[in-house]
């Protein structure tokens, strides 16, 4: 029996590919200049992580250990290609925005990591929603470090985000401090590090007050025995 | 990976594993190929209208009427490799020519398509690829800043070279605040452009859409 709500938890929070795995982090850093940027990464990888590990989820009773590498690498390629291709055809407006980060995607070892450490386990329906929501997890990455780094090193939240999503979400962007000279550090590969340096300190210190708080009832006098 | 089973005899031997292999290679193969096939058309079609999206930003519509991506010019230049130019015409005269030149930024090539009329005055240059700064930068994009439609309207006789320079190297135009690598990348890209049409003015702009005009163009050269 699959553990859907499991496989929510560990994709957004618990396991999160950016602030629990640290995987993918050239992507990463590469790409969050600004909130928008990030937003439009993290769904293209989701995209590639859902397909790709309904496909290794398809093929996982096939693969024999010794060359599974070589085949999830082959096979991530191959999806990665043609949703770069089909996107350059038929999705041609969004592809001039993103169409930067999907080569970018390969390289990415989060989608490998899940492939083989849940897709290749896995029935096709659990390694599609596990894809899903690492991949949201990646986004939301993506998107906090983005708007962290934009607010700090420009001023501006979601810039140009109608660019990516069309003009009605125009609304999205906004100028948080006007005349604002900007922090050039922040936009630069560097303040991708500091950022990301501080973000994950914030997750382990939230984590670390949660569960004090669940060890506190502990020792009240009503407290369930725990068993064992 | 988790088996109750045991392996079965057969998946043990190596030439399970290599033709596992050789058969994913073949399907993703075939899959690109398939995926090749099914988009080359559309991509191409595309990738026609965005180029013809971006000559019509630097050739107002009124100042032709033929199609831009037709019979484009193929001039050799010194150093033997040869530039593409897209000539608008009007009633037989050409009246425009839009080519691409090749800027170095702070984080490589920037590639400006530069649209001049028949005195070599700019009509309108376009920023289409590069991979500068974001946010400092890429203010020589259109979509992010009005800068680059400063260059419109100067020609190299009205400003000269000194005057084609960003403002810090004596010039007209402006950098940016933190960035004058990039905007000095694209002024002396459309410079060089500049030069190259004052060079090569009497074969773009001469040369009408009549091959007899070009065999007269040849016979003039040669005599």
């Amino acid at each position: 029996m699959t553990d859907y709500k499991r496989i929510v938890r560990d994709g957004l929070w618990d396991n999160n590919v950016v602030f629990a795995q640290m995987l993918a982090l050239c992507p990463l850093l590469a790409v969050t200049g600004t909130a928008t940027n990030g937003l439009g990464m993290g769904l293209a990888t989701t995209a590639v992580m859902v397909v790709s590990g309904m496909v290794i989820a398809l093929f996982r009773s096939m693969v024999t250990p010794e060359v599974r590498i070589p085949v999830f690498v082959l096979l991530i390629a191959a999806i990665v290609t043609l949703v770069d291709m089909m996107m350059n055809a038929w999705l041609h407006e969004l592809y001039k925005v993103l169409g930067l980060f999907i080569p970018l995607i390969v390289t990415n070892c989060a989608i490998l990591g899940r492939a083989e450490s849940f897709a290749s386990k896995n029935p096709v329906m659990a390694s599609a929603a596990d894809g899903l929501f690492m991949g949201l997890g990646f986004t939301l990455g993506l998107v906090v470090l983005g708007a962290v780094r934009e607010v700090i090193g420009s001023g501006t939240l979601f810039a140009n985000a109608a660019l990516l999503l069309g003009e009605p979400f125009h609304f999205m962007e906004l100028t948080l401090l006007p005349g604002y000279d900007g922090f050039l550090l922040m936009i630069l590969p560097p303040g991708g590090f500091l950022v990301l340096g501080f973000l994950l300190a914030g997750k382990r210190l939230l984590d670390a007050r949660r569960s004090r708080v669940a060890v506190q009832p502990e020792p009240a006098p009503d407290a369930e025995p725990v068993a064992g | 990976m988790h088996k109750t089973n045991p392996e079965p005899e057969y998946r043990k031997r190596l030439g399970y594993s290599a033709a596992l292999l050789g058969g994913f290679a073949m399907l993703a193969g075939a899959a690109l190929t398939l995926g090749h096939v099914q988009t080359r058309d559309d991509i191409a079609a595309r990738l026609a209208e965005d180029r013809k999206a971006s000559l019509s930003q630097v050739i107002p519509a009124a100042l032709h009427d033929n199609d831009l991506l037709q019979a484009p010019l193929a001039l050799a230049l010194d150093g033997a490799e040869s530039k593409t130019f897209f000539r608008a015409t009007r009633g037989g005269a050409v009246s425009a020519v839009a080519f691409e030149m090749i800027g170095q930024g702070y984080g490589g090539a920037v590639v400006v398509l530069l649209g001049l009329d028949r005195d070599g005055k700019v009509l309108g240059a376009r920023v289409i690829a590069h991979n500068e700064t974001p946010g400092l930068g890429d203010k020589i994009e259109v979509k992010k800043d009005r800068w680059i439609t400063t260059l419109e309207g100067h020609s190299l006789a009205e400003l000269g070279h000194d005057g084609w320079q960003v403002k810090k190297d004596g010039g007209q135009f402006d950098q940016f605040t933190g960035a004058t690598i990039t905007p000095r990348a694209v002024i002396t890209a459309v410079r060089n452009g500049l030069d190259l049409f004052a060079t090569h003015r009497e074969e773009l702009l001469a040369m009408s859409t009549k091959d007899e005009n070009k065999d007269k163009m040849n016979k003039k050269k040669q005599d």
